[in-house]
Formats: C-alpha cells, structure tokens, sequence
C-alpha cells in the first residue's frame, strides 16, 4: 500500500447546529440553508466566499447536492454529495480537506440536515437500499431495529455484555445531555428506567434506540492560514480514515472498518490510544458504541464490556463519550446524525462545550458508522482533530 | 264476412267473451333444457347477460343479451328438424305456410293416467274414448297431450330422470300413425321436454312422434303449460316460431283464444 | 411447543371485519427469482457458475468474483440460527397486527446469511434450522427458519399460518362435485379438517354416481350450481359468498376435439363457456367478498383454486380446443391473481397432465388418479404454493416447456 499523505495546513472550524425538533412541515432545503446561513453569520464569510459544498441528507430527494447549488444560489467549484448516513460527517471532512489542501477549493461548507414529518422515517426506510427492501423489511421490523437486535443479542452472548453495561453508556449520554441546549432529551435517564423500558425488538428496548427528528449540522474546512486570516476558532485535522463493507465474511457483525484502519489512523495522526481526550461514537445503538471502542483500538476486541464497566463516560468522566449526549440523548436529525460527533468534538477543542468542557481537551477522535444495507453497517469512517 | 268475424272477435276480446290464456312458459336460467348424450353436440339452455341497467354501461337504459338453442323452453319444432323431414317442400320455420300457425286444438287429459305412471304411453283406443265423450279429432288440428306435467315446478321431478334415463309420458307408435294418417292433425303437443315419451329411444321406430309427425311434414310444440285451463275442444291456438332461415325449431309465445 | 390450532368462534356478525394488510411486497426483480422457486415450493438461491459461491440477498454479480453466470439451484436449507429476535415493535401495518414476532438471523450451511421468520419451534440461538421459502400473504417469497426434525402440530404455528392456505377450519367451495376429480378433492379437503364444504352440481335432475355418499359427508352441502349461468353463480355468491374462504373451481367441460375432427363450433364455446367464462362469472361474484375477508382472523378468505391443465401451457392437438380454452382460463387465472393479491388472497393454480378419467380414456398411462390429484391440491394449500404441476406428465411437459417450447410444440403435434 502506498504511503499516505497527512492532513497538514487543513483547519475545521464554525461548529454549527441548527436547533433540532421532533417534527418539522419544512423540507431538508430548509435546513441546509439554514445551517449554511449559519455558518456564513458566525464566521463572516460572504456566500461567494465559500467555494466548496458537500452536502448529506436522506429527505433532500428528489434533489441532490447539484439541485441544491441552484436551491441556495451558490456557485461552487467543488461539490460533492456524500450519502453515507452516519459515516457522512468523517467522510466529507476527508473529501473536502483533499480539496482544500489541492487548492481545487479554499473554503468548504460541510453540511448535513434533514427534515422530520410523520411518515418520513417510514418512508426514507422503504427506499432505503434494495438488499433491505428484498431481504429486510418483509420479515416487519420497518427499519434496521431487527438487524440490530439479532446484532446484539449476538455479541451479548459472544463477549458477555449486559443490558446494564449499555445502560451505562445510555445513562452517562444522558447526563452530558443536560448539559447541551439542543438535546431533544430535557430529562435525566435512570438505569432503572433504561432497563425496565418498552420492549421494541428482544433485547433492544425503547432507550436503546435514537428517535429520529429535524435538524441540521455542518462546519467549515479551510487552510489554517485562511482561518487565522478569518480570526475563526479552528482545530487542526490531524488524521481520518474510512473503510466500507469490511469483513463481508463475517457471518454476523462484530466489528467494522475501523479495526483495518485505526493503525493508518494513529500513525497518521501522530497519536496513540492514550493520546485522546475524549471520544464521540456513532451511537445508532448502544451495542454499536462498544464495537467502536474495541475496533478503535482503546481495549481489545470482546474486551468491551470489561471497558466499561471500568470506565465513566460523562464529560468529566475517566473516558469522556459522546459528550454532547450522542444521537441517543440528543436525537437523530437523519443525515446529520452523522455530523453531530464531529461538530461536538469542534466545539470541545475550540472552547464551546460549555457546561460540558472536557477540561484540557487537546485531541478528539470522532467516529461514523452507517448505512444499514441489509444485516450490518456498511460505512465506517474516524477522524482526530486538535486543539490548534 | 271476414271483416265482421274480425271486429267481432276484437270486440269480443275487449269485452271478455273470448279470453287469452297463455300457454307458454317463462324463459329463464332456470327451466329444464334437454340434454344429450355428453359425446353429443348439446342444445344451449337459456341464458341472458345483461348488457346495461341505468349504468355506466348505459345510463338511462337495460337492455339484455340472451342466448338459447332453437330447441329451449316453450318452442315449435318444424319438419326439418327431424331426419324424416328433411327433404319435405316448406318445411323450416321460414318457410311453413303462415296460414298452419293457426289452428283449433283439441285437449286430451291425460293427468290422472300420467300422475299414476310418469312413462304412461297415449294409445289409439284412448283417443277413440276420448272422441266418443268429446267429438272427433278435426283435420288440421294441434292435438295436445295435457298430463299437467307442466305443474312439477321442481326441475328434479320436470325431467323426472333415473339411470336409465327420463320418464316422461307421450304417444305411442300407432297413436302417431294414426293421427297423421286417420286424422290429418296439424301437429302434437305436450307439456312436457319432448313430444316423445322420455323412453322412447327403446319405441320401434325410436321417437315415433318426431319420426312420423315432422316425416309428414306436421308440427311438435312441447314444455306448454295451463292446458287445464283450456276446454277440451273449441280453443283456437296461435302458434307463431321465429322467422329464422332454414331454421328446425325456436322458442315462441303460443296463445290459445278460448270462449269466456 | 406449537399448540394445536383450535376452531375459532363464531364470528360475531355486530363487529367490523378487519381488512386485510400486506407485509411490504416490493422486490427487485433478481429477487423474483426467490418468488419464482417458492411459488412452486421450492428454496433457491443463486450460485456463481465460475467459483460456486451462493449469494444471498439476491443480487447480479457474484459478490467473490464478480461473475454475472449466476443460476438459481435448490438448497436444503440446513443452518445455523446465529441470533434471534423478537418484534414488539413495526412500522409495518401487517406486522404491527400481529406482534410479537418471531425473527432470527441464520448462517446457512453453503455460506450466505439469511434473515428469516422463526417457527415457534426452533429454540434461541445457537440451534441448527432447516431454512425453508414461502410465499407470504403479499404472495412473495420470504424465508423461514423450521426446527431441523418435524415437531408435533408443525404446521398450526402461528406465524407459519401466514404463509400457508391450510383448509383446516375453513369453509370451502367446490364448483363442480360431480367430477371424480371434485368428489375425491371433498373427500380429501374434509379429511383436511375443513369445517363446511359446499359442492356445486349442475343439472340437478341427473344424480351422480357418489352424490348419496358425498351427501353424507357432516361437512358437506349440495348448492347447485351452474358456471355457464350468471344468474345460478350470483345467487350462489350472495347465499354463501360472504363466508367462502377457500374456493376450489373443478368446474371444467373436457372435449376430446381439434379443429378438424368437429365440425362447428358449439363444443368449442361449451368449453369456453364452462372453463374460461365459468371463472369470469365465478371471480366477478366472489372475488369481491373474498377480497373484503382476507384479513378476517384465523379463518379468513385465504384461496382461489383453479383447476387448469397442462395443456394450457402448450396446446394437445387431440384435446385441441379444450387446451385452448384452458390456455384462456389460465391467463384470466392471472388477470384474478393480480387482483386477489392486493387482498392476499392466493391464486392457486393446478396444471395436472391428463386425468384417469372418462375423456382421457384413450390415452395411455401414466395419468393422473382424481385421488392423487386430490392430494396435491390439499397439499399445495397446506404448503401455501402457487403453482401445481402434479404428476409425472405435468412434470415432464412442464420441463420440456420451459427448456424449449417449439420443440414441445413439434412434439405434441408428432
């Protein structure tokens, strides 16, 4: 394999989030602009400024990035459209750092958002891919709630996990919740209620699962020279990997591809395990959370459960995770989901985490995992930023 | 002379001296058709598919289509339909004189005979008895077997069958002769599915009533019903089949006048 | 433990009958091919022509090697439950009436991992399964995951009674009883534990031969009834039709003609009138109820039964006008399936080779027993498939068909 070229000279910075709701009669188109908007206010870029667009969304169609450009009146001369769901937010961080560092574009607009009416969830499931609609949804679960239950149930018995242990993780989101505005979720979450909590699919229970909503996310990549020049808050992209459809001979699964990655990854970034200061997991489903924490190298594979229960995840906890609650606590605006991970760990290592500050964050990994395609997530992708 | 007959007839009509009486049954799915042998080609029954009913199909209109063999319910059967007749001059419903659809009808009452015995066979020295009560059998008459069989609205008992096939009554070998040859009848009757017993396959000739009549060039009417409503001499019968070219039979409306 | 079925109550006529849903009925069309094999009753998957691995989900391309030679071959099924699950939760309007529910993840033995429904039977994982395809009520081709030996009272699991067509309970209407064909399908169907049969019979005044002992039977009544008239098939509908789950249509005029060897056309429109318009009128007086009841609980409208020929396939010059109006029938039979299925209501369609019966008299064996023919129909609606071939004719002609029509066709006509 040849050697891979670092992200040196490449900033991210202006960690947006446009306040999420249950239910929203706007489109995705209203969303996207609004998080662009956004972006463009709290860094006081003009909107012929920003050169570069990607753009993620489940309830964008029938438009996509392209239609988009025309939607918001924006002229890029790059544009990507990246529908990788929850992997979406390290893999467009990835294309447009290339981009920015290629000089083919200086300021790339990362965006990511979706609506939320009545019928969308059920509606973006029905088209979701054909693997699903053929091999899927006719056994009734309307979703990947099945997929991840017989996932579960799987890894439970393989490595020994209890509910209790993903209560924990569960509980532990739920307090950093508290502590982050846009959280959907106002009220602290018991392990008692966590355990005792509607069935949906054996072993998966109501607090197992996001609830999907309407929102949007995004940030900016740039060089570190343009965002001193901009006098914006920016952290440095020190290494990202992705890596899709890994161990497809894996008869059910139990890691993905960060496990073939996270070498690239430290090596990429200069640091090891013990260099991070705080994690953010793509939280689908707690089970997914401790795959990650065993494939991103911070304990051995089946070694999850053990991990956690040695561990507190609260923000001032001995491993700070998903610090902003995760999707589990703050909600799942769709695409965006996919983005919540990277904009918290933005705002944590540019000083905007609030009550909920990691103290002395200096380097954060984010990590993305999805696309249920048929029995098992398909995107996997990881990022480390630091403090500038 | 004519004209008075005429308008006095039309006067009596209105004034109820001469009556109607109907003596044809209701085409409908339901009535008893006869049925051959399976290897043999099958007369159709009736049947009738409506076209529209005041409805997309045609929204101020009903109107049906219907179909059925020339040989189904109350129906004619003409000298062609039968091997002996085939070669007689004026011999298809198109083509029998008009003037032979009218005719006096004498009513031989066979009921109780026919209750006691469903293959009770019509014999010469029957009619002898009958014409010694009621007068002799004038020329070009319809002689109509009344056996009330028309009175059996169960389709089980109207075809009467058992395995070894229908039991229904008819005139025998010489009554047929005879009342071709002695009697020069217009044509027979019945009520019930054939002119012919229902055994007469096993008759010599089988169906001497169709073989003898239809060879002579007369005329079969069968399924007629309120033959007990007619006098047994005096009723006139009109007698009409379909004008279908080359045609061996149709079914008809057959009206008897009758005195009040 | 799969606990017998038991008959269910009487309907009570003051409640609203619920109407039927669909477990989600869309499919690519390289997973039809999953349909097409179940619809026969049959499990198949594809296999890569070049390197022999089997794909599951259906797919174009081998996902080893990338070959598209991709054929689908029979497997048995045989495979490991790797983890298991149950629903109490479903967007879906059909599932969501019948949670919870029972899925499981199986590893197949030949290497593919299938998501399956799990019969009550197969205990949590790890336990070895016998992966089986079934047509669901959306008429598409699902797996199901069966304990690997029978179990007592298989068939009466809950979740595997979605799939089938099982008589058992049910009240069902055989057009023509006369037939020997008709009268051994009573037979077997009460046999089957259906709870009423009505049996159709034309021309009432001819008694059959095996009417005093089919008279007898507790479960069935004599109606008459007569395909080629309207008005009999709508009275009949609106006496019965409301509670006919199952109707099996045996009413059929054989002929033993061509073109040539009749003249006219009378036998050929009684053939048309009975095989191909006797199912008209039968499916526009009871399709509409049927449809209204394929949701309506444990005995609900289930099935349509045609008994076509093989000879609808391919015409049999000897029987030449009666293959064609079989031909009809079998197209309207899919014109009917297309509009039960919204409903899912089954269109169960019997193609046997000739009949050991009277018309059939002078062809040579083998032909199909009315009892064996029996059977099969019972069988078919036991196992919830589509498309019947039984026999070892049907078999036969089914396979020289689909290899090479024109060479059937030159070898009927020999």
């Amino acid at each position: 394999m040849s050697a891979r070229r670092g992200y040196e000279g490449v900033a991210v910075a202006v960690p947006v989030t446009v306040p999420y709701v249950r239910y929203s009669v706007r489109s995705a188109h209203w969303w996207l602009a609004r998080a662009l908007g956004e972006a463009l206010k709290r860094s006081g870029l003009k909107k012929t400024d920003v050169d570069g667009l990607t753009v993620s969304s489940f309830t964008l169609a029938p438009d996509t990035a392209i239609g988009l450009t025309q939607h918001l009146g924006v002229s890029p001369r790059w544009l990507d459209h990246v529908p990788l769901g929850g992997a979406s937010g390290v893999v467009a961080l990835r294309r447009a750092a290339r981009a920015v560092q290629a000089g083919d574009a200086d300021i790339v607009a990362c965006i990511a958002g979706d609506t939320n009416h009545v019928d969308s969830f059920r509606l973006t499931l029905a088209n979701f891919s054909q693997f699903a609609r053929d091999a899927v949804y006719p056994y009734g679960a309307g979703g990947p709630n099945a997929s991840f239950a017989f996932l579960t149930a799987h890894y439970m018995r393989a490595y020994g996990a209890t509910r209790e242990d993903f209560g924990k993780l569960c509980v532990a989101q739920r307090a950093n919740a508290l502590k982050y505005p846009h959280a959907l979720f106002k009220k602290p979450l018991a392990l008692e209620e966590y355990l005792s909590a509607r069935p949906i699919a054996e072993p998966l229970r109501l607090f197992d699962c996001v609830m999907p909503c309407a929102g949007a996310e995004a940030f900016l990549v740039l060089s570190e020279d343009r965002a001193r020049t901009l006098n914006v808050p920016y952290a440095r992209l020190l290494g990202a990997v992705e890596r899709h459809n890994a161990f497809p001979s894996d008869p059910i699964q139990i890691r993905a591809g960060w496990a073939l990655e996270r070498e690239a990854l430290y090596a990429q970034a200069g640091v090891g395990t013990g260099d991070i200061d705080f994690v953010e997991t793509y939280d689908d489903y707690p089970v997914i959370s401790m795959m990650q924490f065993e494939d991103l190298g911070f304990c051995g594979k089946g070694e999850g459960p053990a991990f956690v229960r040695a561990n507190t995840f609260t923000h001032d906890g001995s491993f700070p995770h998903n610090t902003s609650g995760g999707q589990l606590s703050v909600g799942q605006a769709g695409a965006a989901g996919g983005f919540l991970g990277l904009v918290e760990a933005l705002r944590q290592l540019t000083g905007e985490a609030g009550g909920r500050q990691v103290a002395g964050a200096k380097v954060g990994l984010a990590s993305g995992f999805g696309m249920i395609n048929f029995d098992r997530g398909l995107g996997s992708g990881a990022a480390i930023l630091a403090a500038p | 002379m004519s004209t008075a007959t005429l308008t006095k007839l039309v006067s009596d009509l209105a004034a109820g001296r001469v009556r109607i009486v109907d003596l044809t049954q209701t085409l409908s799915p339901e009535f008893p058709q006869i049925s051959l042998p399976p290897e043999m080609g099958q007369c159709w029954p009736f049947r009738i598919e409506e076209v529209s009913r005041y409805d997309e199909r045609g929204p101020a209109w009903y109107w049906n289509n219907f179909s059925c063999g020339e040989h189904t319910g109350t129906h004619f059967d003409a000298p062609i339909h039968w091997v002996s007749g085939k070669d007689l001059p004026g011999n298809a419903v198109d083509t029998i004189p008009p003037e032979n659809f009218v005719g006096p009808a004498c009513v031989l009452d066979c009921a109780k005979e026919s209750a006691a015995d469903p293959d009770f066979l019509l014999t010469v020295p029957w009619i002898k008895k009958w014409e010694k009560k009621h007068s002799r059998i004038p020329p070009r008459a319809w002689v109509l077997m009344r056996t009330d069989w028309s009175k059996r609205a169960d389709p089980v008992e109207f075809q009467n069958y058992d395995d070894t096939g229908q039991h229904t009554p008819g005139p025998d070998v010489d009554t047929v002769k005879f009342l071709v040859a002695e009697r020069d009848v217009l044509g027979f009757g019945t009520e019930s599915i054939g002119t012919d017993a229902g055994q007469a396959y096993h008759l010599r000739p089988p169906y001497p009533c169709h073989y003898y009549m239809h060879g002579a060039g007369r005329y079969g009417l069968q399924c007629l019903t309120n033959l007990d409503r007619l006098p047994a001499t005096g009723a006139v019968v009109f007698a009409a089949p379909l004008k279908i070219r080359n045609g061996s039979g149709s079914p008809l409306r057959v009206l008897a006048l009758v005195p009040a | 433990m799969t606990q017998p079925l038991i008959r269910p109550k009487r309907k009570n006529p003051v409640l609203r009958t619920r109407l039927p849903t669909l477990p989600p009925g869309t499919r690519s069309r390289v997973a039809l091919g999953l349909t097409a094999a179940a619809a026969e009753g049959r499990f198949a998957l594809q296999v890569c022509r070049d390197c022999g691995a089997v794909q599951y989900p259906p797919r174009e391309a081998c996902q080893a090697c990338l070959s598209v030679r991709l054929d689908w071959r029979a497997q048995d099924g045989a495979g490991a439950l790797l983890a298991d699950t149950v629903l109490h939760h479903s967007n879906d309007l059909f599932f969501r009436e019948r949670l919870p529910w029972r899925l499981g993840l199986v590893r197949l033995d030949v290497g593919a991992a299938v998501v399956a429904h799990l019969h009550g039977d197969v205990p949590p994982a790890p336990a070895r399964v016998r992966i089986t395809a079934r047509l669901d009520r959306a008429g598409q081709a699902v797996l199901v995951a069966l304990p690997e030996k029978e179990t007592p009272h298989m068939a009466d699991d809950r979740q595997l009674r979605e799939f089938t067509c099982d008589p058992k309970f049910r009240k069902i209407l055989v057009t023509d009883g006369k037939t020997a064909v008709g009268q051994a399908l009573v037979t077997a169907l009460a046999a089957a534990g259906a709870d009423l049969i009505w049996v159709g019979h034309t021309e009432p005044w001819k008694k059959f031969a095996g009417f005093d002992e089919l008279a007898a039977l507790p479960q069935v009544t004599l109606l008459p009834l007569d395909v080629t008239d309207s008005k009999s098939v709508r009275e009949i509908a609106a006496e019965i039709g409301g509670k006919v789950d199952i109707l099996v249509n045996t009413a059929e005029y054989h002929r033993t003609f061509g073109i040539g060897n009749r003249p006219g056309v009378e036998t050929a429109r009684a053939e048309m009138d009975v095989n191909y318009f006797g199912l008209l009128r039968l499916a526009q007086e009871f399709g509409p109820a049927m449809r209204s009841r394929g949701g309506d609980g444990q005995s609900s409208a289930v099935a349509w039964v045609n008994l076509l020929s093989i000879y609808a396939l391919a015409n049999f010059p000897l029987h030449g006008t009666f293959s064609a109006s079989k031909a009809a029938a079998h197209s309207l039979a899919q014109c009917l399936r297309a509009e039960l299925r919204p409903a899912g209501v089954r269109v169960v369609n019997v193609f046997p080779g000739p009949i050991d019966d009277e018309w059939n008299q002078l062809l040579l064996p083998p032909k199909v027993a009315p009892e064996a023919l029996a059977r099969a129909i019972v069988q078919a609606l036991r196992d919830g498939i589509e498309d019947v071939y039984p026999g070892d004719v049907a078999q036969e002609w089914l396979e020289r068909w689909r290899e090479n029509p024109k060479a059937l066709e030159r070898e009927l006509s020999a």
